[in-house]
């Protein structure tokens, strides 16, 4: 691999595995499935170089189980999947959080539902940023829209799992994935160990056994403990990211993340050109959801958006929900696993903003 | 000057457990512990407990414990060992657990010789959700959900230690009961074998423990014993299944 902050390029799914090895990961546990299938392959090849380990389990539901395990045993460790298989991986994460352990998974997600196709899309929002396990949970939900942003948030989502005894998702798609761009790495970083970790399960010598579970039979305990991770989500909505561009003179604002939002913001640069006043708003962080920022775009006088997504409509609920009511909410979206294209998104905007150009 | 002759294992905690009157999950949680004392590894030991009624097992081992999602202990485990190869890891799962929504973890843990130690506790039926029928109860049992008797439409109870064994990654493979005396002292013997051969670091071990559940089976704890040797034993052979220590290597001739 490359030498640090040097200029290399990397395909989106390999680019976000040398990131998570940068940000101390050495152990990933995963399953083949397209379009995330790079993210293995390179990690049984560039694990062994790091004295890691690469595990290819048996099926999605054991690799996120094998997650579990090391994340109990207080290693940095990272599982990848694609829609169907990350389906698959709700239980163990949900485990995860009730257990209070920390990891990064991650989905490259292609078009659904069911097996649905290998093409990017967008439709697992709901699933990521909702729950999609069951129980009362929150995850942080980070979704890069370049190479570089994916590993700069892979490095990030380690330090957050950690920070927060939380499994971190990291929400790209097939063609953030696939993409190769030029990119900058990290310095290389190990492990800050179980050692590090209060809580970590490495045999009780010289302490007190160590439990880590999610079952608490006693309502009243049960209860008690979910108060405590709601106010630990509670503090972890600090952790809200998101980009705001050409937002500052805009009559309209284009909402979208990910891959959409690199269409969109070729659609906004063209209608500026054409003397529309439209901005992007782009979500880095889907949960927490950048409600008050989107919310202050209101107070400042916008009252229109139009949302884009690679889906039939899933984003664009927490857009409402930040403006409750203030503002028109339109929207725009392609299934399918098709991209829409920049053309597209402008005629939408004409069609939003009447047609008319200051 | 007096001899202590009896006590508690260093490696159990000093609980009650919740388990019924004459359920043998006591006497086999006992002997893990005294394997776990007597081999030393207490301290260096991280347990995996399942789902069923030995889901609380993290209340009775004075070790680390994590619990895991019903089925899923082997691959738990697997991340727990991949993590911190000098630890000493087992799971304690029932035939449920294992043998039902288990089968794909616990078969590529043991294709993978994994080296872990994992006891399935093999009392044909579900305990804790209230005795239905498991994946090794036996024909014509009545249960929760075959209330005419097990029949045909509902498969044959199958035998996983046997399918253990076929593993290349398997190096220990046992069958035990622990209905009587005697064979608790050779149950105990297997486990010690196994986490013995887990400490070497040579391969997957398993060692299914054939056991009672007075009250899911209706029966006294007597009656329920024998239950497990009069009806269990003709369908459930016991023995080392498989024992890689034993083995000629291949190629040469005894």
């Amino acid at each position: 691999m490359a030498h640090e902050m040097e200029l290399t390029m990397v395909k989106g799914n390999e680019a976000l595995g040398e990131a998570a090895i940068r940000a101390g990961c050495r152990f990933f546990f995963g399953y083949p499935i397209t379009p995330q299938s790079e993210l293995p392959a390179y990690m049984s090849r560039r694990m062994p170089e790091v004295n890691g380990t690469y595990l290819q389990a048996e099926s999605e539901v054991a690799a996120v189980n094998m997650v579990l395990g090391a994340a109990a045993a207080g290693v940095r460790v990272m599982t990848s999947s694609s829609s169907p298989g990350y389906s698959l991986k709700q239980e163990g994460i949900s485990y995860m959080i009730g257990s209070q352990l920390p990891a990064v998974v991650v989905n490259v997600m292609r078009g659904g539902p069911g097996l649905g196709n290998i093409q990017p899309a967008q439709g697992d929002y709901w699933q990521m940023v909702k729950g999609g396990g069951h129980g009362d949970y929150r995850m942080i939900s980070l979704a890069p829209s370049t190479v570089q942003e994916l590993v700069n948030l892979t490095v990030q989502a380690f330090e957050l799992a950690d920070k927060y005894q939380n499994p971190v998702g990291i929400l790209a798609d097939g063609l953030l994935g696939q993409t190769m761009e030029p990119v900058r790495f990290p310095e290389i970083k190990e492990d800050p160990g179980p050692h590090t970790k209060p809580w970590a399960l490495t045999g009780c010598k010289g302490r007190g056994k160590r439990i880590h579970t999610s079952l608490e039979l006693s309502p009243e305990g049960l209860e008690k403990h979910n108060i405590k991770l709601q106010a630990k989500f509670k503090v972890m909505e600090d952790e809200v990211q998101f980009e705001a561009y050409k937002c500052e003179d805009a009559d309209l604002i284009v909402v979208a993340y990910g891959t959409a939002a690199r269409v969109a913001r070729a659609a906004v640069d063209a209608a500026r050109q054409l003397g529309l006043n439209v901005g992007l708003f782009r979500p880095i962080s889907l949960w927490p959801f950048p409600s008050a920022a989107l919310s202050g775009l209101v107070d400042r006088g916008v009252t229109r958006f139009l949302d884009v997504e690679m889906s039939a409509g899933q984003m664009v609920e927490d857009v409402q929900l930040a403006v409750l009511g203030r503002a028109k909410v339109d929207f725009y979206g392609r299934t399918g696993g098709i991209v829409p294209t920049p053309r597209e998104i402008l005629n939408e905007i004409q069609k939003v903003m009447g047609g008319e150009a200051k | 000057m007096s001899k202590q002759i009896a006590g508690k294992p260093e490696s159990m905690s000093p609980v009650v457990t919740h388990y019924c009157p004459g359920c043998s999950h006591g006497v086999v949680h006992r002997l893990v512990a005294e394997v776990l004392d007597e081999l030393g590894l207490r301290e260096q030991t991280v347990g995996v407990a399942s789902v069923g009624c030995s889901v609380l097992a993290y209340n009775y081992f004075e070790t680390d414990f994590v619990q895991a999602p019903h089925g899923r202990a082997p691959a738990v485990a697997t991340g727990v060992k991949r993590a911190n190869p000098n630890a000493c890891v087992f799971t304690y799962q029932g035939d449920g657990d294992m043998a039902a929504i288990g089968t794909s973890e616990v078969i590529h843990a043991a294709v993978r010789g994994e080296k872990i130690t994992c006891i399935m506790y093999n009392n044909s039926i579900y305990g804790m959700t209230g005795g239905q029928m498991s994946p090794t109860t036996l024909m014509g049992a009545v249960t929760a959900t075959t209330p005419y008797g097990r029949g045909p439409e509902a498969g044959m109870p199958y035998r996983m230690a046997e399918i253990l064994a076929t593993t290349p990654g398997a190096a220990y493979v046992a069958r035990t009961h622990v209905a009587d005396v005697g064979n608790i002292v050779k149950t105990k013997r297997a486990i010690k074998k196994a986490f013995e051969l887990q400490m070497k670091g040579v391969g997957f071990t398993m060692v299914e423990v054939l056991g009672n559940c007075p009250t899911n089976w209706g029966l006294t704890p007597s009656e329920s014993n024998k239950y497990v040797t009069g009806e269990m034993l003709p369908y459930f052979p016991l023995g080392e299944l498989k024992d890689v220590t034993k083995e000629v290597p291949a190629g040469v001739h005894a």
